[in-house]
């Protein structure tokens, strides 16, 4: 254990990038959930299909996969980025597209009553999505959000497989360095718990602080009822 | 350089017996996941003291901890306790206890959805704790979250992949090797892409279509 110590520094800095992934990677994957499930919402089909596809392609295959394209594919195609930019990006596309469906969703669940009463108000499309349906569907978006938002953490973890010296990534190295399996990789799995725990409760923050029915401000956060994972494939 | 269509009908046959690999990984792995988590949905249902807290925290640190380390960790921490089984092995047992994580949850919610009547009727009739469970609350709790497993064992069939990085030969492995052989990396990823794409689209329509069947017949 104590020779770990010594590569601390080498650790920390691997943390660094991983939590660099996580905020810009999320912070990407907000405007492409809310880009990609508003245009699956239009009523045009030339809007709609391309984000439908979009949306599809990317729950339909694994951010391995897609890193793995990206990073060693797509340069043959001509576009060569560096292998931190690869990975958040597809860190955002990948989360963004669930998070779409999540946009999506609890947008659709409003009560039609309120389109209807912004129609009779003559309330106009834009209008209405901005001020009337967007916030008010907010609330429900918000645990699923959670859950997108520890899957994305979690995932940072496979940039390591593309070169990107994250927290995994510096992990490996040190075990090559020092042999100390063991202790390499309960470091590593109790850092990336602790953070999630850490995310896990923002988010159940951000649920009561935000929710419409005051009473449930009132209750305790359940810490089992916490991680609905971001679940499988179509319509989870 | 761009897209080569003999390059790529050529390397075809490699790569679907990735995808058999893929298969054969997802099927063992997701009956690990359905047994293991049956066993701590229950033992956590029933309240055992210590044992019910301690497969508490196993749940959520496994849900808190990325599958890619976990794997790393099964795959080289093993090996110095003298346990070696092989990284196909050791990444369907990965799978397995990963996902019993995610199914014991869903396992969890269907058994907390039937009605407490039941219970109390089974109670009443003097049943015993076996078939209680066996006759009455499993079949009813397991019918309204076979979509939510499927949905898991579709996810799962997608995280497969992972398990390249522990090098099991299954299909992201077989086109990454292809890919770094001939330094042709567009069409070996690109077709498994489409491979993972084409088993995991139909599939997760099908379970759509099984979750409205189930939910219209209750």
């Amino acid at each position: 254990m104590s020779t770990i110590i010594e590569y601390a520094p080498r650790l920390w800095e691997g943390l660094i990038v991983t939590l660099q992934l996580l905020v810009l990677g999320s912070a990407l994957a907000l405007v492409i959930a809310f880009a990609a499930g508003l245009g699956r919402m239009s009523r045009n089909p030339v809007i709609r299909f391309p984000f439908a596809a979009f949306i599809e392609v990317f729950r339909g295959t694994s951010m391995i996969v897609q890193l793995f394209w990206a990073f060693y594919a797509l340069p043959f195609l001509g576009l060569e980025l560096p292998a931190f930019q690869v990975g958040v990006a597809v860190l955002a596309l990948n989360e963004g597209a669930y998070a779409a469906e999540i946009v999506r969703g609890a947008i659709k669940s409003r009560p039609t009553g309120q389109t209807e009463a912004c129609v009779a108000l003559g309330i106009g499309p834009v209008t209405r999505m901005r001020r009337i349906l967007i916030p008010q569907s907010i609330p429900a978006m918000l645990p699923p959000f959670g859950n997108v938002l520890v899957d994305l953490f979690k995932n940072t973890s496979l940039v390591a497989t593309i070169t990107v010296l994250d927290f995994t990534y510096m992990g490996l190295e040190v075990r090559t360095n020092t042999g100390e399996t063991t202790a390499v990789f309960i470091t590593l799995l109790v850092v990336y718990f602790l953070i999630s725990m850490v995310l896990w409760f923002m988010m159940k923050w951000f649920e009561r602080r935000f929710a419409i029915d005051r009473t449930k401000k009132a209750s305790p956060p359940k810490l089992w009822a916490i991680a609905r994972p971001g679940g499988g494939g179509v319509g989870a | 350089m761009t897209w080569d269509t003999d390059f790529a009908i050529s390397i075809l046959p490699r790569l679907l017996q990735g995808l058999w690999i893929t298969i054969q990984a997802t099927m063992a792995g997701i009956a690990i996941a359905l047994a293991l988590g049956l066993i701590v949905a229950v033992i956590r249902y029933m309240r055992v003291p210590v044992l019910s807290q301690v497969l508490g925290f196993y749940v959520l640190f496994v849900r808190g901890t990325p599958l890619l380390v976990q794997a790393y960790a099964a795959f080289f921490i093993l090996p110095t306790f003298g346990i070696v089984l092989g990284p196909l092995l050791t990444g369907i047992i990965v799978l397995g206890v990963n996902y019993s994580a995610y199914t014991a949850e869903v396992y969890r919610s269907g058994i907390e959805d039937v009605a407490k009547g039941q219970w109390e009727a089974a109670t009443a009739l003097s049943l015993p704790a076996r078939p209680t469970w066996t006759r009455i609350v499993l079949p009813q709790a397991v019918r309204s979250i076979v979509p939510m497993l499927g949905n898991y064992w579709i996810q799962m069939f997608k995280d497969s992949a992972i398990l390249s990085a522990i090098t099991v030969s299954e299909l992201l492995y077989v086109g990454q090797t292809i890919g770094a052989d001939q330094y042709r990396y567009l069409e070996p990823l690109t077709i498994v892409g489409v491979l993972f794409l084409a088993v995991s689209y139909p599939a997760a329509v099908l379970i759509r279509r099984l979750e409205r069947r189930l939910a219209i017949s209750r």
